[in-house]
């Protein structure tokens, strides 16, 4: 392991491009600094998904918890899904789609860099937008899956009240749509990268696996995305419009949204977890000295997990009573899914065998991500059978799975990636026994706070309940728990010092400091602004491993070059224009039942939005 | 990949700037993915009226007389829809995708004359048929159909006028495209403006090719 | 007294291996009456037959498990850099080996899978024979039990027979529930049906209990503020039991002449002074607005929003299993139901009395 400390090294040569300052962020195109800015944003919510994840455990310490009102406990598990999945991992996981994405295929910026600045700026507003329910009072209470008809807002008969009145469920609603947005047009621009600006050489079947899974998340968002979109008009309108969708006192069907919901839902888990396995799959065979074992294979795992993923959403379901043949095929599909995800774990530790593996934090986590996500696949193969399922749905034994997926798998994997790439990204590495400490509180808190969660669920304690009473026997493992979340709060506290160290610290890192095996670690730590002073051409999937062999030992350091002769995309706020007039149209739409004059303003903000995109649309791009 | 591999063994030969893997412009694969995800997008919303078809509580209906409410008093509803108007705006929509065709043909030659001539058809055809479904709408209204009526006029209404803002979109994009020809801004070179705009027209033809049976014709 | 580093480092191990012997021992040892709303103490045919698949595809699990993450250990300590470590082998892969560890796990999913199916098929059945049927609708946050057969309207405890089959129809007056009793009937979703409701989805549920006794169960679905502490409770009883309990449900149930109690008949509720002054308090502070009672105008309404409150004095809970059912937490309801259970549906017309919370305490515990 690298961990010599270089000499000082001068910044980047001046280029004609502003370089610092707010407004040099505020325009930039780069993708480089726009995956820093979701990198710093997300991480900020992923904290704030964190802090609510906390106060939950800290009620239910106990019995009869007292800490907070029923109705903030469901705002909180509301808030702590809808953060973690839309604000959290995603845009973690965009992080490194918009860093590494462009420079692993060896492209100078992604295909679309001001559609890239403006998928940031939504998703920056759009989390913002759904957070800011908070400080009005009305934040999001139908749990992330929002379900219909608890989240209507009317009176439906003379005997039951209307569910959800308030604005909350609006929050939730028109927070996801502009969500929505920037993933769809992150996913539009991702995908047009890789299939477009690979650099010559670089075959689909030579991208390194990273790439792959991403390209595979970026078709799951483009198809998925679609659906949940229609979901929530449909719901919006029942809300506001008094149509029936899902209302049952007007024909509709409240389990239409559940199909619609999962539809989208379950290529949602896969859109979350590809990016791990794809760093998972970089990390294992760099520390390993040894190439991924299966690469075709892990390729085409990858691809049919995130196409059997879109025909499996029912199982989320079973409780519902679809029918013995329905149940049949959504539990043999799911299923099914095991296979691809067992070749992966198995092409993993077959990367590992026979190699000479170090132990760096980056290893360390991607090992820990293997390990976890086992246990979470195999409780999910428990639960894809629909009988044993009727047990286990909607208790603390799903909530241990999901968590063994996303938390084990999903952000074991995301740490990975940090501490693999951070010298990559800041020319700095992350400090090595502050990592390892992070690892461990973070191994051992994760599976105090999940596991225990398994027995809670099978002796009975349902999801989503803001207490229990004594005597049902959930009192200590729920200590245990809340006692192994705080723990994972420690190791994350250990990664922010870390941070801020290193970032104190000297800039040591070298192009390479890991020996990696692709195009990333051919250039300069951090990258210039056009990453590559000439096209690389590729002739494997190991290209830096291949240049290393060519040069029998070390490669020199890459020189800075002045890259005067290279066009890059000019800066441009008119991305952030268009981002603010998509805020203002979902805005604007939050003052239907309130506002009688809501229409206008609606109008104004697409006029807005018009005028944002044609500035854009005519602004010359280089 | 066959031209991406024609490169790589000279790599010095390349572009930089201009280089794609394919050979496609991006803009043209951006576009066919964003069709491939409002493919699923209107997918949903044909799911939704197929699923709530023949469910309404109370008319009007579609193909059959009902019983209904028409300014506060109940009635006998007559079917509500006249095939006839919207068979034509169909025919009009589909030769407007002729249209575009010539179009984009006459951009590509380089002949201006053939190319606004033929843009103006377009965006007029358009035009014409957003204006058969605010008629259609409007007709509707009058004869009992709101929108929160039944699950009929919920669903009809979104699927529909969802269709329509993409219409409208559409004749937006293309009435820009014209009003850059007309001022000489679209030469040969730059055809492949007009293309992206006739890519996404002919898509949402498509999608109304779906949606004219799914909800007129079948029974 | 100073103890050296290393005496210190063994003594912190020692310390960590007791405290995981103590986690260990507390995860295997716990046995199952301490968890009395527990998945893995079937005590009906219906949870047997789920339990028994879950415990095969349990085993599988810990079989693949145990190999994999050895396997992964073994790994990981056999293959760790040494220094002066040659190259490894550069291997790409290994078909044979790929497609060996794609068969087994396909094979592995075969055998949970033929059991899975087979099971399906049979808790889904309709349900057969039901010796007793029993609507269940769910409510804002409490459970209504009918017993269309039997004309009996009861809340929150549902009473059946020991060994016989129960047939449950089930639906929600308001939004998506889904009643789970774990050891007697496993979990399934309740879905609104409204008078309009044309195409209603009613589910159904069946299980004969084995065993006499008292059972917990709460919804699972969320359902609003109030989701958990939506509990309910099954007891199971001996067949004369049942048979005594149904008979005297059937005095003043909505099911039978209407809620209608025959002056004569009934000799369970004298008109004595307790029954009138709480009767008087019942009518005057509002609570029929939402609550049939026996010897009440509304006795025999069925689609009020509160649980009938005739035999009231026999449930063993107060506010869905939330409370028990003691005269000091009755008044203590009856003085503020917002603050034991906020967000409740309970809203008084006007703040009850000290003298008429009293009466009506006493009034709604005689009524057994």
């Amino acid at each position: 392991m690298a961990t010599s400390v270089l000499e000082h090294r001068p910044p980047a040569l001046p280029h004609a491009h502003p370089k610092t300052g707010i407004w040099s962020w505020i325009t930039t195109v780069d993708h480089k600094r726009i995956g820093i800015m979701y990198g710093a944003t997300s991480f900020l919510f992923f904290l704030l998904g964190g802090l609510e994840a906390l106060i939950m455990r800290m009620q239910l310490i106990g019995p009869n918890g007292k800490l907070v009102d029923p109705d903030t406990f469901n705002a909180l598990f509301t808030m702590h899904g809808t953060t973690m999945i839309f604000l959290g991992v995603m845009p973690l996981s965009a992080m490194f789609f918009n860093y590494f994405i462009p420079i692993q295929i060896g492209a100078r910026d992604v295909a679309f860099p001001r559609l890239n600045a403006f998928s940031y700026w939504v998703f920056l507003l759009g989390g913002l937008f759904i957070n800011a329910s908070f400080i009005v009072g009305t934040p999001p209470d139908g749990g992330w899956f929002g379900y219909a008809n608890l989240t209507s807002s009317r009176v439906m008969s003379a005997t039951a009240a209307a569910p959800s009145p308030g604005l909350n469920i609006d929050f939730w609603v028109l927070g996801l749509q502009i969500l929505g947005v920037a993933s769809l047009a992150a996913a539009v621009n991702f995908f047009v990268t890789i299939v477009n600006m690979r650099a010559p050489g670089m075959r689909m079947l030579r991208m390194p696996m990273f790439v792959w899974m991403s390209f595979v998340v970026q078709v799951l968002l483009v198809l998925a995305f679609p659906v949940i979109t229609v979901a929530l008009i449909l719901l919006m309108f029942d809300r506001n419009f008094g149509s029936s969708f899902f209302m049952p006192d007007g024909g509709g069907d409240p389990v239409m949204w559940q199909h619609l919901f999962w539809i989208f839902g379950h290529p949602e888990v896969y859109i979350l977890i590809l990016p791990a396995f794809g760093i998972t799959s970089e990390i294992l065979p760099v520390f390993s000295r040894k190439p991924l074992f299966g690469y075709t294979a892990m390729v085409f795992s990858g691809i049919f997990i995130g196409f059997v993923g879109f025909g499996v959403w029912s199982h989320h379901m079973f409780a519902t009573g679809m029918g013995p043949f329905a149940d049949t095929f959504f539990a043999i599909a799911t299923m099914v899914i095991a296979i691809p995800t067992g070749v992966k774990i198995f092409n993993w530790v077959g990367t590992m065998w026979g190699g000479s593996i170090r132990y760096t934090t980056a290893m360390l986590s991607a090992i820990a991500m293997v390990a976890l996500f086992i246990i979470g696949g195999l409780s999910g193969v428990m639960h894809s059978s629909p009988p044993a399922d009727l047990q286990q749905t909607d208790t603390y034994f799903i909530v241990a799975h999901f968590h063994y997926v996303l938390f084990g798998g999903a952000i074991f994997g995301l740490t990975a990636g940090a501490y693999y790439w951070w010298p990559k990204m800041f020319g700095r590495l992350l400090n090595e026994s502050l990592g390892k400490v992070h690892f461990w509180l973070m191994f051992i808190g994760m599976n105090l706070t999940f596991f225990p969660m398994h027995f809670l669920g099978l002796h009975g304690m349902p999801r989503r309940v803001y207490t229990y009473p004594e005597g049902l026997g959930f009192e200590f493992w729920n200590r245990v728990e809340t006692f192994g979340s705080f723990m994972l709060a420690a190791g994350f506290l250990v990664f922010i010092v870390n941070i801020i160290k290193t970032w104190r610290g000297p800039r040591n890192a070298p192009a390479d400091p890991w020996h990696g095996a692709t195009l990333e670690w051919s250039i300069p730590s951090p990258p210039q602004e056009f990453n590559f002073p000439k096209l690389p051409v590729v002739h494997s999937s190991v290209p830096q491993w291949d240049a290393r062999r060519a040069a029998g030992g070390e490669l020199p350091e890459p020189e800075l070059v002045s890259g005067e002769d290279i066009h890059m995309p000019n800066p441009s706020y008119w991305p952030l224009v268009a981002a603010i007039g998509v805020f203002l149209v979902f805005f604007s739409l939050l003052f239907i039942r309130t506002w009688p004059s809501w229409w206008m303003f609606t109008i104004f903000s697409v006029l807005w939005l018009f005028y944002g995109v044609y500035r854009w649309a005519f602004e010359p791009a280089h | 990949m066959a031209h991406a591999a024609s490169h790589t063994s000279e790599p010095g030969a390349i572009d930089e700037h201009h280089w794609t893997s394919t050979g496609m412009d991006n803009r043209k694969i951006a576009l066919w993915a964003f069709i491939g995800s409002e493919c699923l997008f209107f997918a949903s919303l044909i799911s939704t009226y197929l699923v709530y078809k023949g469910k309404s509580l109370v008319g009007p209906l579609p193909h059959d007389a009902s019983e209904c409410v028409l300014n506060g008093t109940k009635q006998a509803c007559e079917p509500i829809f006249e095939i006839p108007l919207v068979t034509l705006g169909t025919a009009v929509l589909l030769f407007s995708s002729l249209f575009v065709v010539l179009a984009l043909y006459g951009a590509q030659k380089g002949n201006r004359k053939m190319m606004i001539g033929w843009l103006s058809a377009t965006v007029l055809c358009g035009l014409f048929f957003v204006g058969m479904q605010v008629y259609e709408f409007y007709h509707f209204f009058h004869k009992g159909l709101g929108y929160s009526t039944n699950l009929f006029g919920s669903t009809f209404y979104t699927l529909t006028g969802f269709h329509g803002t993409h219409v409208s979109i559409g004749v937006i994009w293309l009435a820009t495209m014209l009003v850059l020809a007309i001022r000489g801004k679209v030469p040969p070179e730059k055809a492949l403006n007009l293309e992206l705009a006739a890519l996404y027209w002919h898509f949402v033809d498509v999608v109304w090719i779906v949606i004219f049976p799914v909800v007129y014709l079948m029974r | 007294m100073e103890r050296s580093p290393n005496r210190a480092k063994h003594a912190w191990m020692a310390k960590a291996a007791l405290l995981g012997l103590v986690v260990l021992a507390a995860a295997c040892a716990d046995s199952y009456p301490n968890y009395p709303q527990t998945t893995l103490d079937p005590r009906s045919d219906f949870t047997r037959l789920v339990d028994s698949l879950f415990r095969q595809t349990f085993w599988w699990a810990v079989i693949v498990f145990v190999l994999v993450e050895a396997a992964l250990i073994y790994v990981l300590w056999r293959f760790r850099a040494k220094p002066g470590d040659a190259e490894p082998e550069q291997s790409h892969g290994n078909t044979t080996l790929e497609i060996i560890w794609t068969v087994i796990p396909a094979i592995i999913l075969v055998f949970i899978a033929v059991p899975t199916v087979k099971t399906i098929f049979k808790t889904s059945l309709p349900t057969p024979n039901p010796e007793v049927e029993v609507e269940v609708i769910g409510h804002q946050w409490w459970w209504e039990f009918r017993y269309p057969k039997l004309g009996v309207v009861t809340a929150n405890e549902m009473v059946v027979p020991v060994s016989k089959m129960i047939g449950l129809k089930m639906w929600s007056a308001d939004v998506i529930h889904s009643f789970w009793s774990p050891q007697l009937a496993a979990k399934r979703d309740v879905f609104p049906v409204f008078p309009n409701t044309k195409y209603p989805k009613i589910n159904p549920l069946w299980f004969t209990a084995d065993s006499v006794g008292d059972y917990t169960g709460q919804c699972a679905e969320l359902c609003g503020i109030q989701h958990a502490t939506m509990g309910l409770r099954v007891i199971v009883k001996s067949d004369a039991d049942f048979d005594a309990w149904i008979a005297a449900r059937r005095v003043g149930s909505p099911l039978v002449e209407g809620g209608r109690v025959a002056p004569g008949v009934d000799s369970v509720w004298k008109a004595d002074t307790i029954h009138t002054k709480g009767q008087a308090a019942f009518v005057a502070g509002g609570c029929m607005t939402c609550h049939a009672m026996a010897g009440t105008p509304l006795a025999g309404a069925m689609t009020l929003r509160g649980p009938n409150l005739s035999h009231f004095g026999s449930r063993t809970t107060l506010g869905a299993n939330m409370y028990e059912n003691t005269p000091a937490n009755l008044a203590a309801w009856l003085r503020d139901p917002q603050g034991m259970k906020k967000g409740s549906h309970m809203i008084l017309p006007r703040p009850l009395t000290e003298t008429e919370i009293d009466a009506l305490v006493a009034y709604l515990r005689m009524h057994k």
